[in-house]
């Protein structure tokens, strides 16, 4: 009895030491960067001086509603450009997943190497760099955009599909190897319903950030709502720069709660 | 045969019912399927086709395009930097994303338990959820460039903007994690009368800390990746700006190419210490 209680004290002594190291290293890590950046703490005291300051300032007036119409139209542009780059990105993601899944894909180790790193590669090369390097070449125009969109869309998506269609079970593909069933045959009567439905919910999810990625790609490229964000803000024209950031949060959350309704109905 | 003289007769019906009820959801999520994926095809082939501006050279643009790549990915070189220059940039960028992140993980976990249904109130839990969505809709860079006016250019700007989005995503992510943990274990401390430490120590934390701590990396990464952004489009330094000064003012694509290995040195790095850090908290 004894033995048991001294047992159990060491036990809850031992996880409620670690649990202290963890917090220590936690805020050491954090006065560490804290110093590195410059950064004061008591600046987060700061965040309702913002909030106040966006309170009084991004409040349209009578001439910023005068450029809602030209607002709504690159709003809608981008929405366009967002969806379009998420589909795009989705239907050559779909085929190099099918040659780089492990269970259905090509039986060449190499190939599936090679695309998996080559996803990596998208994934990982920051978005402004693209954005950078895309301007250069294809200029000031809605195409530079959706191309970096596609590109990191298509890294992203690889990545995603080839999880989602490795949790096909192969021993399925194999029963229907056995009966004669052709690779064409396999991938369209057996895995695309099978992976349609989280397919679906990783395009969903991948246009509702492109809408936020958007307005950074045309601050970057000066194209889009981003770029009219930059010109109203710069320009000291906070009200209609209020409604820019007003109209990108209806629309991301618009995306967010339609994208939950249809996961809601295809679960 | 056998399978079936085991089930009891009266079963059946039943079992009949909800094959019928099963193949009505199934054409319900067809045709949901269909119908979006159809209307994302026709919404992605107009926009495809207004995309490109009249007159517009592909020949020329993916030409140079290819060129700029090759010259940035054969023969990348420092440019007008030092190494020490651009190893200060790095830590700077890293810095940020650590720091944006233990502020993310700590103002998040307030905020989950704010906002996890078998913790909080419901009314005070509906109305964080929809501050957090709010936050959540507004992009990181908007942030940033909204309190570089308000608190002043400079760090303080930057790691608040950046921290405000962390805050908001992880506080959703936690309070999903959370939220997995059966309100009837809650409810049997609670009944016991365990104050909130003890529930949150010994019944919380355990089970959801292997899920919390994934989340914090992935968000880790995404800041990483927003902190270069920041200092690219904010003007906040590191080695974002770094990137935005050699692509933009100087056209030296020998040193946006070394820029480009480093950050994805960092990144491939970040990955391979995530998934060992993963590995040794899951047991």
């Amino acid at each position: 009895m004894d033995q048991q209680t001294t047992k159990q004290w060491a036990f809850f002594r031992r996880k409620h030491t670690r649990l202290f190291l963890v917090l220590l290293s936690a805020l050491m890590l954090y006065m560490g960067t804290a110093s590195l950046m410059n950064f004061q703490t008591r600046s987060l005291l700061g965040i309702g001086s913002g909030f106040a300051w966006m309170a009084t300032n991004f409040v349209p007036n009578q001439a910023s509603l005068s450029l809602l119409p030209a607002i709504l139209y690159q709003l809608w542009r981008t929405f366009l450009i967002g969806i379009s780059a998420a589909t795009c990105a989705g239907v050559v993601a779909f085929l190099l997943a099918l040659m780089g899944a492990r269970n259905i894909g090509c039986r060449v180790t190499l190939v599936r190497v090679v695309i998996r790193g080559f996803a990596s590669v998208l994934r990982n090369v920051p978005i402004v760099a693209w954005a950078m390097i895309l301007l250069f070449s294809f200029k000031q125009n809605d195409l530079t955009g959706f191309l970096a969109l596609f590109v990191m869309n298509l890294g992203f998506l690889i990545r995603a599909f080839i999880e989602t269609i490795e949790d096909f079970d192969g021993d399925k593909v194999l029963a229907l190897k056995a009966t004669g069933a052709t690779y064409g045959q396999i991938v369209v009567q057996a895995v695309l319903p099978e992976v349609s439905v989280p397919i679906v919910e990783w395009l969903l999810y991948m246009i509702e950030n492109n809408i936020r990625d958007a307005t950074l790609v045309g601050l970057l490229t000066g194209t889009g709502i981003g770029f009219l964000f930059d010109l109203y803000y710069k320009g000291l024209q906070y009200g209609a720069a209020g409604l820019v950031v007003l109209v990108i949060a209806i629309l991301v959350i618009g995306i967010e709660l339609s994208a939950s309704k249809i996961g809601r109905v295809i679960a | 045969m056998i399978e079936q003289s085991n089930k009891p007769v009266s079963l059946r019906p039943t079992v009949a019912a909800s094959l019928h009820r099963r193949t009505g959801i199934h054409d319900r999520r067809k045709i949901t399927i269909s119908l979006l994926l159809t209307s994302l095809l026709i919404l992605t082939g107009y926009t495809l086709t207004t995309l490109a501006p009249a007159h517009f050279r592909w020949g020329a643009a993916v030409a140079s395009f290819v060129d700029n790549v090759r010259v940035m990915m054969i023969s990348p070189s420092l440019g007008n930097d030092t190494w020490s220059q651009l190893m200060a940039a790095m830590g700077e960028t890293v810095g940020l994303a650590i720091l944006t992140t233990l502020i993310g993980a700590g103002g998040g976990f307030v905020m989950a338990l704010l906002s996890a249904d078998n913790l909080a109130p419901k009314a005070v839990a509906s109305v964080v959820k929809a501050i957090l969505a709010w936050i959540r809709a507004v992009p990181t860079i908007l942030w940033v460039l909204i309190y570089s006016v308000s608190l002043g250019l400079g760090p303080n700007a930057a790691v608040i903007g950046i921290s405000f989005h962390s805050v908001a995503y992880l506080g959703k992510v936690y309070a999903n994690s959370l939220e997995a943990i059966p309100a009837a274990s809650i409810e049997a401390l609670k009944a016991s009368g365990a104050g909130l430490f003890p529930i949150l120590c010994q019944a919380v934390l355990p089970v959801a800390a292997a899920r919390l701590l994934s989340w914090t990396f992935i968000r880790f990464e995404i800041n990483f990746a927003d902190a270069v952004v920041v200092g690219a489009a904010a003007g906040a330094g590191g080695i974002g700006y770094q990137l935005f000064t050699a692509s933009n003012f100087y056209f030296d694509f020998h040193e946006v190419g070394l820029l480009i290995y480093l950050i994805l040195g960092f990144a491939i790095i970040a990955e391979l210490v995530a998934v060992k850090l993963r590995a040794k908290f899951m047991d």
